[in-house]
């Protein structure tokens, strides 16, 4: 589903290079915990990912479903099914909740030469993730991210990455700031969404989550680039020796 | 004369003003120049009565007295008023109800403008006015508003088809006196709408305008007057476009409503005139407007929509007087600049009335090295008890060079007045398009959607699919801005 290979990426503004030959691959239907100390380039690397105009690629490859995206823009790289969950949503005053939502769904099914969701099906769908997730019916009045306490912007991640079912989701800290209630639904919301089409790549801190939502994989990013992979057993390493004791066996 | 219209754009402007052509007719016009002698001969043309050309020589006596007035947050490039054209007409002049005989250069134009003139439109229940240059080209849909004894005409026929009308309430809101402009207005207007809707009727359909200044040297100096009679409705559209020419143009309109009792105007402007060099600012349209109401019957009420997007200059401040008993005023404005734009408009709400209220909201869009200013008064006379306002200016800022400026005046003689004031100011970030366009969404929607949601108390007041098109047309203009 997507495999970097050597990927070095810069800040756009001054050519600083922030991810320093990383390397890592998430084959179909995997997910993959990436975690790391803070400053080692998890939040670079999910943005590099999704294309944000803040970073180039300057050498490298990222393929994903066998296409290489590094050159895209993020609206491409959304339409080819790519999902970034953010670590701190931005607000849009005026914009419905839902109003955005719908028009993120039709874009992706006009990807994929599908007709525009029709009433009915998008209220199912909605519906459906809302349960799931424990949204109440405040969310559908709301403006998107508006007001939204940083659990209620994680939720409505989830449920929009629930609605717009992607190939491969990047979940940067869907867990931070979490309380242990909320954290269990949003993990329920990763785990409905699991199937063999579709890989995850999970950025935490905390192995919380992890014990709630069961990688196949753990990679440790540290200066920017992968120091360390391993199974889930590398998440009990780390709680005992922290990442420097990591580290210093990369 | 070619049939394919010539683009006159300066070079590389073409892409970003899509209505920046120019369309070759043949004109009869008066040299340029502005004197008593071409006032004259402009009205005698136009075959006006006398008290109109009374009208216009006490207001250009007036005018030799009076200066432009230099208040406001802006710039502004000098006008010679003797190097502009006062009298310019298509020379085929067009029988208003019937379409066979109107240029079809200029009904081509239009085509392209995307305003429908043809007999199918009527479907989609809006009555175009088309004004050329000031020179009305067609009123659609009169005779079905005739049957209901709706009145809507060129303003140069309503002058002779119902003079008593238009002389009652000619300059009865907006004075000759008034300021420069509209005193240069009220001696030169060349042609404009007129509606009148008798009492008890509500007009079943939008009226709507449609401005488009041509000629290079000809000023545009439209004058719309509306007149709603006792409990009396109506909504008017007026949309707007010019070529694009490397000098300025001058564009001096008045507009006038007069509410009577229980009489409701809805007034509409969607305005994208050429806005001028994107760098140097060379060029783009003066758009120097005076527009005002008067709500003058108790209970009246008027709303005032504007959506602002083109123009070199705008100082333009949509008003109203609210004299009668319970009656309400409205403010929705969208202003954007971009480029070098200069935009000083907001509104005056004058409470006289007992009861009055008003409601003003704007939200103002800079972007690149654009200045935007907010400009309101509110003010409550002495006998305007119990008068409330509310008053709301956002600003949103796309780029680090431009500016918004929130200019509010309250002045207050009644002690039982409530008024209130908010504003706000924002930025339109990288961050939010980028969130948007991670989601599937490209940058064009993804700007209308945050632009959108910015100004949807505006956009809502507006009627049909003006709000879409209004939307798409600032996404449009930002697009380049932003990033």
């Amino acid at each position: 589903m997507l495999r970097i290979q050597d990927l070095r990426a810069v800040l756009t503004e001054n050519g600083e290079e922030i991810l320093h030959g990383l390397s890592l691959e998430i084959p179909d239907g995997e997910v993959h915990a990436v975690m790391g100390p803070n400053g080692s380039g998890k939040s670079t690397l999910s943005k590099v990912l999704a294309g944000h105009p803040a970073y180039r690629v300057s050498s490298g490859s990222v393929l994903f479903d066998g296409r290489e995206i590094s050159e895209l823009g993020p609206t491409e790289r959304a339409r080819a099914g790519l999902f970034l969950s953010f670590q701190d949503p931005v607000e849009v005053p005026g914009l419905g909740n839902l109003d955005f939502a719908r028009m993120a769904l039709d874009a992706r099914r006009d990807a994929e030469g599908r007709a525009p969701v029709s009433d009915a099906e998008f209220s199912e769908a909605v519906d459906r993730a809302m349960r799931l997730l424990k949204m109440d019916d405040r969310y559908r009045s709301r403006d998107l991210n508006a007001g939204f306490s940083g659990g209620e912007k994680k939720r409505n991640e989830i449920f929009q990455m629930l609605l717009l079912s992607p190939k491969l989701a990047i979940l940067d800290e869907p867990d931070s700031g979490l309380d242990i209630d909320a954290l269990r639904v949003v993990a329920e919301g990763i785990n409905s969404a699991r199937s063999p089409e579709r890989s995850v790549l999970l950025i935490t801190h905390y192995r919380r989550l992890l014990d709630e939502v069961k990688p196949d994989a753990i990679h440790v990013l540290a200066g920017g680039r992968i120091v360390r992979s391993g199974g889930p057993e590398l998440a009990e390493e780390l709680e005992r020796s922290g990442y420097d004791g990591i580290e210093g066996k990369a | 004369m070619s049939s394919a219209p010539e683009n006159n754009a300066v070079p590389g402007l073409h892409a970003e003003y899509k209505y920046g052509f120019r369309t070759e007719i043949e004109r009869e016009s008066l040299p340029p120049g502005l004197s008593e002698e071409t006032i004259r001969r402009a009205s005698e043309k136009r075959g006006e009565p006398r008290f109109l050309l009374d009208f216009r020589l006490k207001a250009y006596a007036r005018l030799l007295e009076t200066e432009p007035p230099t208040w406001g947050q802006l710039e502004r490039p000098d006008v010679d008023l003797q190097k502009i054209v006062y009298y310019s007409a298509p020379k085929k002049k067009p029988a208003h109800d019937d379409l066979a005989s109107v240029d079809p250069e200029l009904l081509e134009t239009f085509e392209k403008l995307g305003i429908p003139l043809e007999e199918q439109k009527r479907l989609a229940n809006v009555a175009v006015d088309a004004v050329f240059d000031s020179v009305s080209i067609y009123t659609s849909h009169k005779r079905k508003l005739m049957e209901m004894g709706i009145l809507f005409c060129p303003i140069s026929e309503a002058v002779r088809e119902y003079p008593e009308l238009v002389e009652q309430y000619l300059g009865s809101v907006v004075p000759p006196g008034d300021n420069y402009w509209a005193t240069l207005n009220s001696a030169v207007f060349t042609d404009g709408s007129f509606v009148f809707v008798p009492p008890g009727i509500k007009c079943p359909m939008e009226l709507s305008t449609y401005f488009r200044l041509n000629d290079r040297e000809a000023g545009q100096f439209e004058r719309t007057l509306i007149v709603a009679a006792e409990g009396a409705s109506v909504s008017y559209l007026e949309g707007c476009t010019a070529p694009s020419y490397d000098s300025n143009q001058l564009h001096a309109a008045v507009v006038e409503l007069v509410a009577l009792d229980r009489a409701e105007i809805k007034y509409s402007t969607v305005q994208n005139w050429y806005a001028g060099d994107r760098e140097t600012g060379a060029g783009g349209v003066l758009n120097y407007v005076t527009k005002r109401a008067l709500c003058k019957g108790a209970d009246s009420h008027v709303s005032w929509t504007q959506v602002e997007t083109g123009s070199a200059v705008t100082w333009k401040y949509p008003s109203c007087v609210l004299q009668g008993d319970r009656s309400r005023g409205e403010f929705y404005s969208v202003a954007l600049t971009n480029g070098r734009m200069q935009a000083d408009t907001g509104t005056k709400m004058i409470h006289v009335g007992k009861d009055t209220r008003s409601t003003v909201i704007s939200k103002g869009i800079s972007a690149d090295r654009s200045s935007n200013a907010y400009r309101g008064a509110v003010e409550v006379r002495a006998g305007a008890d119990r008068a409330r306002n509310y008053t709301q200016c956002d600003s949103m800022l796309a780029g680090p060079e431009c500016s918004a400026h929130t200019f509010p005046y309250i002045r207050t003689r009644n002690p039982s007045a409530r008024l209130e004031h908010e504003a706000s100011t924002s930025r339109l970030s990288e961050e939010q398009l980028f969130y948007l366009q991670s989601r599937g969404v490209d940058r064009e929607a993804a700007i209308g959607a945050v632009v959108g949601g910015f100004c949807k108390e505006v956009f809502r007041e507006l009627p049909g699919e003006f709000a879409a098109e209004a939307r798409q047309l600032l996404a449009l203009k930002l697009e380049k801005s932003v990033g």
